[in-house]
């Protein structure tokens, strides 16, 4: 058992591109859940069209890299309002069930054989990040002992925490706004914001938009920092582990959900880590019967669900927060 | 206080019977090529065959799958006629191409692959002879290697020929899987429709009770070795009992505490993270199947096809679902479910326990789930995620027939059964069937929220 390598595996993940992915997710879920009181579960969905909208847009129709960032920034928002339209005027859980479904019709398509001329098909899509990787600046490897990141990395973990940083900030400055009050004061009683005149509809598609653009962010920042866009990656498993991140961290606060990622992904490697270890070798120190090297990697997944169930029944507040804050009584 | 941790001990115990049959079995799981020969029990052709067979001697890492036309069987060749000069390639998890091999005069085709992975093998239609056609998707399931041997793919594609049926009888097959499919959903949305009805808890657990189902009965099954009936009946009964205890040590608890609908939801996700990852602990990721009725001969009754097991499931699910119905008009038990779903103050006020009203709701609910996991698992395979698969067409179904009302989770099951099925026909794409019933979700918001037959209050 070697727990400077559990040590390195966990502060690695919890500082590396992974947990800014997951960062950028639920800092979207945070305006939508968090702020507006949105069950958006479909995140996953705003992630894989901002990731596609820059593939498809590079390879498959070979126009310029930029144009396919700007793709990928109008997709999420062109998401958004087709969501939007039918399901914002109903009650939270129409919502919930309607962004999941659709976020789980764009993985279908994406990744089906029928589609494979557009969107490659379950093998995804590569060849389009050489823009991104060309502009690394960086010459070596970032070796600290208990942290290390290969040059890539180490190019995508300072524009990821940009990212992050720059959108805290914004969500910072938004929610301290006469606009961000009506977002609050909408999760809280949405019938007395509208006999104050305002227009809840138009507020919530805003709030929607917005956190969707950050769910895009995600999907383009994962599309570039691993090259490929893969539809596996965009499954309904990524939103509920943005929400434990979110719900760790504490809604409606603004780092919230930075440092629920980085928490969430200390512990799931970690623990990865620590079973990894254990049942690792010619003569593990846990027999075979009982956990298999396969099976130790699905004790993470196994205790996430129950953390989120534990975290949501004992402290639905999370670390930060506030539990007058948190939009959970609604029906 | 103490029945709370009761029923906890009794949903960990239910839980735990797979694990107590496996620890005295091989725990190296389903693949190896004797289990999926053994699971040949009827030697006649369903259109979905499984076509993995054991006579070929690849040696080294790989995989192996031999192609069958299980629609053109012989004395030579009692399992079909080899498919020759067909293109497969196997796909590695990050969905990078490992390999690619022809088939040869029997069949066969061996990629080798070089590390333990989980690979997808994947069919080039345009390979194929002419006259074949594939049914179902150009990929097989994922494949887990784990020995670094000769893995045998259980490929479930069938290639059957290619008649050129006319649009009737293509129609009219259809529709009767659609039926049969739309009962099989029916029995889950009519649980999720009770458990919300009166609980108001839209439950994304829901998927993993159908799974239960599943993985009980493959258990009992083949572990224990009861007949298929008997292991069937066994896990309707287990999963009677998880709803009991999980409603007790779970959901009681959690409403006594007054927690939110939206706190319940997430913790419902939770919930259903930590069944889903403890079935694929137990069970692996692989797909498995029954020990009894995989593959079956269909009766041909003029312009539709059915097995004996197609008909058997029609029937069951169709007692079942009528059942339970006459009981919710009929019986005072039936009545106060339905009286706590419209108003629990009212019915609480009117001296009703809504408690234990509540509590048969999930005991009821999670039966007929768990009977929607058994007769998915006699229809066709065993996998971990077969009721995650299938939890957003439950929804679908639902808010199509209007949240809450029994009659409408019946008749959008129906309807959502049906397009899936008859979908392909019209132009859906046929690997992903399920997305027309999501679209059609989707839609019947945009003009009818409340569902078919809900009432324009429930949707707030």
């Amino acid at each position: 058992m070697d727990l400077m390598d559990v040590l390195r595996a966990a502060l690695t993940q919890a500082l590396g591109p992974n947990a800014i992915v997951f960062a950028l997710a639920a800092i979207g879920l945070n305006i939508h859940f968090g702020y507006t009181g949105l069950l958006n579960f479909g995140q996953a969905g705003f992630m894989s069209v901002a990731a596609y909208g820059l593939a498809v847009t590079t390879v498959m129709a070979d126009l310029p890299f930029w144009l396919g960032i700007v793709m990928s920034f109008l997709a999420p928002i062109l998401l958004a309002i087709v969501l939007g339209v039918p399901t914002l005027r109903l009650r939270a859980d129409y919502l919930a069930i309607v962004t999941i479904a659709t976020a789980e019709i764009l993985r279908l398509i994406f990744g089906s054989v029928e589609f494979k001329e557009q969107f490659g098909g379950s093998n995804g899509i590569t060849g389009y990040a050489k823009t991104y990787k060309d502009m690394n600046p960086y010459s070596g490897e970032l070796d600290l002992g208990i942290l290390r990141f290969s040059k890539d990395d180490l190019w995508s973990v300072t524009v990821g925490w940009t990212l992050v940083a720059l959108g805290c900030l914004l969500v910072w400055l938004l929610m301290r706004s006469p606009w961000g009050r009506v977002l609050r004061s909408i999760r809280e009683d949405e019938d007395a914001v509208r006999s104050l005149g305002k227009n809840v509809f138009a507020y919530k598609m805003q709030a929607l938009v917005l956190g969707g653009m950050f769910g895009g962010l995600a999907g383009l920042f994962l599309a570039l920092k691993q090259a490929s866009v893969v539809p596996s990656d965009y499954s309904t498993n990524i939103t509920f582990f943005a929400y434990t991140a979110l719900l760790i961290g504490g809604a409606a606060r603004v780092l919230g959900p930075v440092v629920g990622s980085i928490i969430f992904w200390f512990l799931i490697a970690g623990l990865g880590s620590i079973f990894n270890q254990l049942t690792d070798g010619a003569d593990p120190i846990l027999p075979t019967w009982l956990m298999t090297d396969t099976q130790a990697s699905l004790v993470r997944f196994i205790v996430t669900g129950l953390g989120l169930m534990l975290l949501m029944i004992y402290r639905p507040q999370g670390i930060f927060g506030d539990r007058r804050e948190i939009a959970i009584d609604g029906r | 206080m103490g029945l709370r941790w009761l029923a906890l001990l009794i949903a960990g115990f239910i839980l735990a019977i797979p694990t107590a049959a496996f620890a005295d079995d091989d725990p190296t799981p389903s693949e190896s090529p004797s289990e999926s020969s053994s699971a040949t029990v009827d030697s006649t052709a369903t259109p979905t065959d499984v076509t993995t067979e054991e006579p070929v001697k690849p040696s080294g890492p790989g995989i192996a799958v031999t192609l069958v036309n299980s629609s053109d069987k012989s004395k030579e060749f009692p399992k079909g006629r080899p498919l020759e000069g067909v293109t497969l390639t196997v796909i590695d998890s990050s969905g990078a191409e490992v390999g690619s091999a022809v088939t040869d005069a029997t069949g066969l085709a061996f990629i080798p692959v070089e590390a333990l992975d989980t690979y997808t093998v994947e069919l080039d239609e345009d390979t194929l002879p002419d006259g074949i056609n594939l049914n179902g998707s150009n990929q097989s399931d994922p494949v887990k290697m784990r020995l670094m041997a000769p893995t045998y793919v259980d490929f479930p594609i069938g290639a059957t020929k290619g008649e050129k049926a006319s649009f009737g009888d293509k129609l009219a097959q259809s529709l009767a899987s659609g039926i049969k499919f739309g009962l099989i959903v029916a029995l889950a949305a009519l649980g999720l429709s009770l458990i919300f009805g009166t609980t108001g808890l839209t439950n994304f657990a829901h998927g993993e009770l159908i799974t239960l189902g599943g993985v009980l009965t493959y258990t009992f099954n083949r572990s224990v070795g009861l007949p298929v009936i008997l292991a069937g009946l066994v896990a309707v009964l287990l999963s009677a009992g998880f709803g009991w205890a999980q409603d007790k040590g779970l959901w009681a608890p959690l409403r006594r505490r007054g927690t939110g609908l939206i706190a319940m939801m997430i913790v419902s996700i939770g919930f259903g993270l930590f069944l889903r990852s403890i079935f694929q602990y137990i069970y692996s990721s692989s797909t498995k199947t029954l020990s009894q009725y995989t593959t079956q001969g269909a009766h041909d009754f003029g312009i539709i096809k059915l097995a004996d097991k197609e008909i058997a499931i029609i029937l069951i699910a169709t007692v079942a679902i009528a059942g339970v119905c006459v009981a919710m008009m009929k019986t005072r038990m039936g009545k106060a479910m339905r009286a706590v779903s419209d108003n629990p103050a009212l019915a609480a006020s009117s001296g009703m326990r809504v408690d234990s009203v509540i509590s048969t709701a999930w005991v009821l609910g999670t039966a007929m789930s768990g009977l929607a996991g058994v007769l998915l698992a006699v229809n066709s395979q065993v996998n971990f995620l077969m009721g995650f698969k299938l939890l957003l067409l439950v929804f679908a179904a639902v808010t199509l027939g209007g949240l809450g009302t029994i009659w409408g989770a019946l008749i959008g099951s129906m309807i959502i059964g049906i397009i899936v099925e008859v979908g392909p026909l019209f132009g859906v794409p046929s690997s992903i069937k399920e997305v027309g019933a999501l679209v059609v979700l989707v839609l019947i918001l945009l003009v009818r929220p409340q569902g078919i037959l809900g009432r324009r209050e429930r949707i707030g």
